[in-house]
């Protein structure tokens, strides 16, 4: 997982980087200051990392019915800031015209954000396969080192939605 | 390919041979290859593949070399010719040389360190798969590169694939898009494997291995798998972005608006150098597991190995932009890429030297294996050289994309890599089918071979250092250099012929061969300890070790390494 982990990172690094890069030098509109920060999904998709957490530690306890109450927030904290995403591209494509082959911004901004939300995506339907598992009772304490895996992950998404978030809506304007 | 499954499992002790096992149907004999786990089976499915794709990209170098042979040829037309060189690079570094390196990765690692498989089994199919249809993807171009319509054709933009030469504008079909695609489906099985490498290597060691008593072929690979993760994880990014490019109008490397090509450079040369090292650190894995066994001694400064090793990886990962000195770079990138350029050849010369001193005052045997090892110190050493001449960056300027460079990629890939892999391919040939190879052939492979390389790749350099580029696919006469051309060309029909002989050995051997018995080497690595072929559980207990040299501790009760290390 860590091997894994490490490959992922290196592949963001460099859409990061290509970010940095061309910060500022596309020939044509619109610029970084369309962008609103989205600073309440942010907070939900950190806390979800809470949830996953203690999801875990619950399971790790033995309790299962708060590990699966504590999963189940944690894909709804992701969903909801999935959501937000979805309106925050619609507003720009519908309103500000920004599309990803409009200029530099359009095409660094969401390949790097769409790749986080891509990953997102991928956790949500890992989440909610582990959670099914778990409606139909075929989760137990002893499954307990392969679902923090799933968690190792999410918190991976996480950490890349702090860095992703400083480098586009902080560095980035 | 076509070993009866049962003969696998039949153990053949003591190396008698075993009793005729009665023929299974072939369909089923497919069935149980292709859906294998077994880490051994899966890495003969990985170096049969890799075979395979070597035999393609020599056809193609073949037929360059028979395009060059004199001024005004005109064997093949222009197009076809930078089809042939994409096509050549890709195919060699992607689905030659990564593949058979893994495959015996995936054969020797888990042997000997004394697992029994692989830590992730179905991982490691997943990712042979992936690489293979990845190499399927590229040559489906072949029919497939205008979307079956028109002509199919291969990509042409050479394997590095510069910008903005790779946008829609300029490469219109879909041949592009193979190339892309073929690459980010081989990425993906690369980084299983090399996830895969390094979980077994951590966690799976037998009882008594610790990291400092490993062999030395396991280190090289855990930094190997390690550099691809990190290298081949920046290509499938940067394959990422050229498929927003030309599938969603993207602009990262637009230059138009505002995009750059030098940062395709940057993206390409990132995995592009570490790449090599994830190709040579296998080759120095063999070399140092065979140049002990046939001087009868121990490996010569076995720390020193390891921490040059772990020196090479990371130092390897910061030379990336030597590739990139002609398009004029800061002073300061100059100067730092030069110098981490030269910075590498000390621990590569550590290696050398060490490699030496391990032959020195040996019982030095000229077996095939070994033939082959030493030749590898010869023209390892040269390429080097001719890599700190490169890495200067005024001589750089000079010589950047003339075929002295192209001779000095291939001393190392060639005379480097692909010798050590043919020592690794004897040298292992009786374990994986328990039969023995057959010397003098070897011999004869061995001799064509490099008498060939050094006509070809020798003179090589002279063209170059005269000023042809490489990439022409034809040349005035009168400039100097049509009698190296054809020198160069006549190399090349020698190592067909020694390709030729080696074919033909190992099919031979594998039917015919003499059995080898367990251990015909008199080796010193847990691989020596199982039956050849190894049985699916490959020990049937878990040895323990107290050294770096299990087997001589073995045969050796009265005067055991553990007693110096």
């Amino acid at each position: 997982m860590y091997g894994l982990i490490a490959a992922e990172s290196a592949i963001f690094v460099i859409f990061v980087v290509a970010y940095l890069f061309y910060a500022g030098k596309s020939v044509a509109g619109p610029t970084p200051e369309v962008l609103h920060a989205p600073w309440v999904p942010s907070i939900c998709l950190l806390s979800s990392s809470w949830t996953i957490h203690s999801a875990v530690a619950a399971l790790r306890r033995g309790d299962v019915a708060s590990f699966a109450r504590r999963w189940l927030a944690t894909i709804v904290l992701g969903v909801v800031f999935l959501g937000a995403t979805a309106r925050e591209w619609r507003h720009l494509i519908v309103d500000e015209g920004l599309t990803i082959r409009t200029n530099l911004l359009g095409t660094t901004y969401y390949s790097l954000v769409g790749l986080h939300a891509f990953h997102v995506t991928v956790g949500l339907v890992v989440l909610t396969a582990v959670w099914l598992f778990g409606a139909f009772g075929r989760v137990a304490p002893a499954d307990a080192e392969r679902v923090s895996l799933v968690s190792m992950y999410w918190h991976f998404v996480d950490v890349v939605w702090v860095v992703v978030f400083s480098v586009v809506y902080v560095i980035g304007r | 390919m076509t070993t009866d499954p049962t003969a696998v499992t039949t153990t053949r002790m003591g190396g008698r041979p075993a009793a005729l096992p009665a023929r299974r149907p072939f369909v089923d004999t497919l069935h149980d290859w292709v859906t294998t786990v077994d880490h051994k089976r899966l890495g003969i499915l990985y170096v049969g593949y890799g075979l395979l794709f070597l035999v393609f990209g020599g056809i193609e170098a073949t037929v360059m070399r028979v395009q060059l042979v004199r001024p005004h040829n005109d064997f093949v037309a222009p197009q076809t010719f930078n089809q042939l060189f994409t096509m050549h690079g890709t195919t060699m570094i992607f689905f030659a040389a990564m593949p058979i390196v893994f495959g015996f990765a995936n054969y020797l690692v888990p042997l000997m360190i004394g697992a029994r498989d692989m830590a992730f089994p179905r991982l490691n199919a997943f990712s042979f798969w992936l690489t293979a249809f990845g190499g399927l993807f590229l040559y489906f171009s072949l029919v497939g590169g205008y979307g079956l319509y028109g002509m199919g054709t291969a990509p042409d933009v050479g394997w590095f694939a510069y910008a903005p030469l790779t946008a829609k504008t300029f490469s219109p079909g879909h041949a592009t898009d193979y190339w892309t695609l073929s690459l980010l489906v081989s990425g993906f099985g690369s980084i299983g494997t090399a996830v895969n490498i390094v979980a077994t290597i951590v966690c799976m060691r037998c009882p008594g291995m610790t990291l400092g008593k490993m062999p030395l072929l396991a280190w090289l690979n855990l930094v190997m798998a390690c550099l691809v993760i990190l290298a081949v994880s920046p290509l499938t990014a940067a394959q990422l972005m050229l498929l927003v490019d030309r599938y969603l109008g993207g602009h990262f490397f637009d230059t138009q608006a505002g995009g750059s090509a030098a940062i395709w450079m940057h993206f390409f040369w990132i995995f592009g150098h570490p790449e090599v090292y994830v190709l040579v650190l296998p080759a120095f894995a063999f070399v140092s597991e065979i140049i002990p066994v046939f001087s009868r001694k121990a490996l010569f400064g076995y720390p020193a190995m390891v921490a040059a090793t772990v020196a090479i990886g990371f130092i390897g990962m910061s030379v990336w932009a030597h590739h990139m000195f002609t398009i004029g770079m800061s002073a300061g990138a100059n100067a730092f890429f030069v110098l981490s350029t030269m910075a590498i050849a000390v621990p590569t010369g550590i290696k050398i030297f060490n490699w030496l001193a391990t032959m020195w005052g040996g019982t030095i045997s000229f077996k095939a294996p070994m033939l082959f090892c030493t030749a590898f110190l010869f023209q390892f050493l040269v390429a080097g050289l001719t890599g700190v001449m490169l890495s200067s960056a005024p001589v750089d300027w000079q010589l950047g994309s003339s075929y002295f460079v192209v001779a000095h990629f291939h001393y190392v890939i060639v005379g480097g890599i692909l010798f050590a892999v043919f020592a690794a391919f004897y040298y292992w040939f009786p374990k994986v089918t328990g039969r023995m190879y057959g010397e003098s052939l070897a011999k004869v492979h061995f001799w064509l071979f490099a008498i060939g390389f050094h006509l070809t790749f020798d003179f090589m350099h002279v063209p170059g250092l005269l000023g042809m580029p490489r990439r022409i696919y034809t040349y005035e006469p009168g400039r100097g250099w049509d009698a190296w051309n054809l020198i160069v060309t006549i190399g090349v029909l020698f190592q067909a012929a020694g390709i030729l002989a080696f074919v033909v050995n190992l099919v031979r051997s594998y039917l015919r061969g003499r059995p080898a018995g367990h251990d015909p080497w008199d080796a010193w690595t847990l691989e020596w300890s199982t039956s050849s072929p190894p049985p699916e559980y490959n020990f049937p207990t878990l040895p323990v070790v107290k050294s770096r040299r299990p087997l001589w501790d073995l045969k050796h009760p009265e005067d055991p390494d553990w007693t110096y290390e």
